[in-house]
């Protein structure tokens, strides 16, 4: 399903697009409008965040956009509503969320509600391989995908173990650290991992963390598909309906214009 | 009972955090291992508590504060001897051993009362390890004196001023830097909270606070305690205390939560008394949290206490039996801290308050043949002007 995404985007010789939003920041209104328009734009697969209270894999910029979302009182449902009345766009869904919300919804039913929703599978940056195994079994049940990560920490051949698990793409942490557009990752290490997964997995390889200019989306064109998230939160933060959606989207072409090889 | 490969008690524990933070927790795991087999690390350590800490730690008879209500004896571990007041300096010594073998070159630590930060720092200035503290920004300003003494000692203290501005955010705040930092930063954890093997390797560090304290009680009365009482906000004085005595079914434990304005209030801090399970700080285990798994904002007049979650030791005790977790109000608290300064002439930290006030209500249930072991985790001088 996920696998579909970057095989286009492979054939069409450039990298796969993948925006990252916070569902409810600054409304739900507004993220549709997002994801729309996104979608219209050509980005490939929409990871949606789901508001968490506590969020560890996520920089300051991510982290107050989910503050944001919860005094909308977004949760996990609203999200997953969200996700299927969007699910007409283009631009299949991933969710991006943290497991106490997943744990409390229920493991079996959040996976049934992903597929009612349409939603292509969810990010859980906070189970890491050993813990993730129910969600992937009921998950894969409803024919839905569990990207896992690797980060520059990971070694060698547990990378091979996290590729062999993940459903869809292997999502590479491009650096060590949280989510957030200040500091622009050290690219040699990360095309040295991009080069060494290579060898271990066939899976498709998705960069996120830290990408957040053009020059980011180049310096990483041996990958198969870039993650956007901070970058374009900073850029419609305190805006709302179409003026966020002008904001994003001339963010987003250039984005995808660099994503050309 | 050491938890499994995966870190759990039961099926509480386990490690739920970033995939950045494996190997920084897989090599930790292994220089635990290492030096937990080593008798030169425990050596050293010994050598430590006793000569910079001041241990072994007396153990107080209570002449009057529960004469009034019953004859049983009341007993005191005196961990508010320590040297900065705390059982918290057991672990970061511990800890600060630890990063040395490693050639860890940083500390970092999260606080919330500051007792854990002055602890972390005193063994930073006393090592010659920078350290870095990371503090909501309303804890700093309810503990003022602590954010004071850290930054004397040669500390860096971090303002949080994200989520609720207390020990949850500013144990985020912690996480997020060590995922930047980890290759040359330990991280020092104040409690027996967070991924594998964190909960594990502090309860080590704190149970010298239980084995001291049934030597002592063994030695004065040739009898165990029936009753083993202390404050849970982590839970790690708890742990240690409890650790003593876990192998003696004939002695009660019992972890006394932050009950607040009461537990119908929703104003507490009692994860294990009113919580549920979830995943907080990388550990599962009981949490304060709303239907929709977000994280609740916690309430307790002793800022050491006011944290949603709760170590994955004391939730494999509660399911078990083996111990029992009521809670005591912020007034009750205030009460104790107050009657047992005055009968006893010691000022106790309000986290300690919490165990004195409930022990006195246990007393008025036990008798002569009985006796009560309360951990008095720390001193109050921080708590001065807050009731
Ligand atoms: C004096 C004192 N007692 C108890 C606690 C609670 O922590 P724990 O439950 O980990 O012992 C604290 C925490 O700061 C403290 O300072």
């Amino acid at each position: 399903m996920l696998t579909a995404v970057f095989e286009r985007a492979r054939s069409q010789r450039r990298l796969a697009f993948i925006p990252y939003l916070m569902a409810g920041d600054p409304d739900l209104a507004t993220t549709s409008q997002l994801i729309g328009a996104l979608s219209a734009q050509g980005a490939d697969l929409i990871e949606l965040g789901v508001p968490y209270s506590d969020p560890l894999a996520d920089g300051p910029t991510i982290a107050a956009a989910a503050q944001r979302a919860l005094g909308n009182r977004v949760g996990l449902s609203d999200v997953l509503a969200l996700a299927k009345q969007c699910s007409g766009n283009s631009a299949p869904i991933v969710l991006f969320t943290y497991y106490n919300p997943v744990y409390q919804f229920g493991v079996q039913r959040f996976a049934a509600a992903l597929a009612d929703a349409g939603v292509a599978g969810a990010i859980v940056p906070d189970l890491a391989l050993e813990e993730s195994a129910e969600l992937r079994a009921a998950l894969a049940e409803q024919g839905r995908e569990m990207p896992l990560l690797v980060a520059p920490s990971t070694p060698p051949e547990r990378a091979r173990r996290i590729a062999e698990a993940a459903g869809g793409f292997v999502y590479v942490v491009s650096r060590l650290g949280v989510t957030g557009a200040g500091k622009t990752p050290d690219f040699a290490p990360l095309r040295a991992q991009i080069t060494a997964l290579r060898e271990r997995t066939s899976k498709p390889l998705a960069v996120g963390f830290g990408v957040s200019r053009t020059e980011d989306v180049r310096s990483v064109a041996d990958a198969d598909g870039v993650i956007v998230g901070s970058a374009l939160i900073d850029r419609y933060a305190g805006l709302s309906g179409t003026q966020a959606v002008e904001r994003v989207v001339d963010l987003a072409a250039a984005l995808i214009a660099a994503t050309r090889r | 009972m050491k938890p499994d490969s995966r870190g759990y008690f039961g099926k509480f524990g386990g490690r739920f955090v970033p995939e950045v933070l494996i190997a920084a927790l897989d090599e930790l795991d292994s220089a635990v291992n290492e030096a937990f087999d080593d008798p030169t690390f425990w050596d050293e350590y010994h050598a430590v508590l006793r000569d910079f800490v001041g241990r072994p730690s007396p153990m107080y008879r209570c002449e009057r504060y529960v004469a009034d209500l019953s004859p049983v004896p009341l007993l005191m571990k005196r961990e508010d001897t320590n040297h900065t007041g705390a059982h918290k300096i057991n672990n970061t010594v511990g800890q600060a051993l630890l990063a040395r073998r490693m050639g860890k070159r940083r500390l970092l630590a999260e606080t919330g009362a500051g007792q854990h930060g002055v602890a972390t720092a005193t063994v930073g200035a006393k090592f010659g390890l920078p350290v870095d503290v990371y503090m909501g920004a309303r804890d700093i300003e309810r503990q003022a004196l602590n954010v004071y003494v850290m930054r004397l000692l040669g500390a860096d203290v971090h303002c949080v001023e994200s989520g609720t501005q207390t020990l949850k955010d500013a144990t985020n705040e912690a996480f997020r830097v060590w995922a930047a930092r980890a290759g040359d930063t330990f991280y020092v954890i104040g409690s027996v909270v967070g991924a594998h093997p964190y909960p594990y390797m502090v309860r080590e560090l704190q149970k010298v606070i239980g084995v001291e304290a049934r030597r002592q009680t063994l030695a004065r009365y040739g009898r165990l305690p029936s009753d083993v009482v202390a404050c849970v906000g982590g839970g790690s004085n708890a742990i240690g205390i409890f650790s003593g005595f876990v192998d003696d079914p004939q002695v009660k434990l019992w972890g006394v939560e932050a009950g607040g304005e009461g537990l119908e209030s929703e104003h507490h801090a009692a994860s294990l008394g009113a919580g549920s399970i979830g995943v907080l700080h990388g550990s599962r285990s009981y949490l304060l949290q709303s239907a929709q798994g977000q994280v609740r904002e916690t309430h307790s007049v002793s800022a050491g206490l006011d944290y949603p979650g709760v170590g994955p030791e004391h939730a494999f005790f509660k399911e078990s039996g083996r111990a029992t977790y009521p809670s005591v109000t912020d007034a009750e608290a205030i009460e104790a801290f107050k009657g047992f300064a005055r009968s006893e002439g010691i000022v106790p930290a309000l986290e300690s308050a919490h165990a004195i006030a409930f022990a006195r209500k246990l007393a008025a249930e036990r008798s002569k043949d009985d006796l009560i072991l309360v951990n008095l985790s720390g001193r109050g001088d921080k708590d001065i002007g807050r009731c």
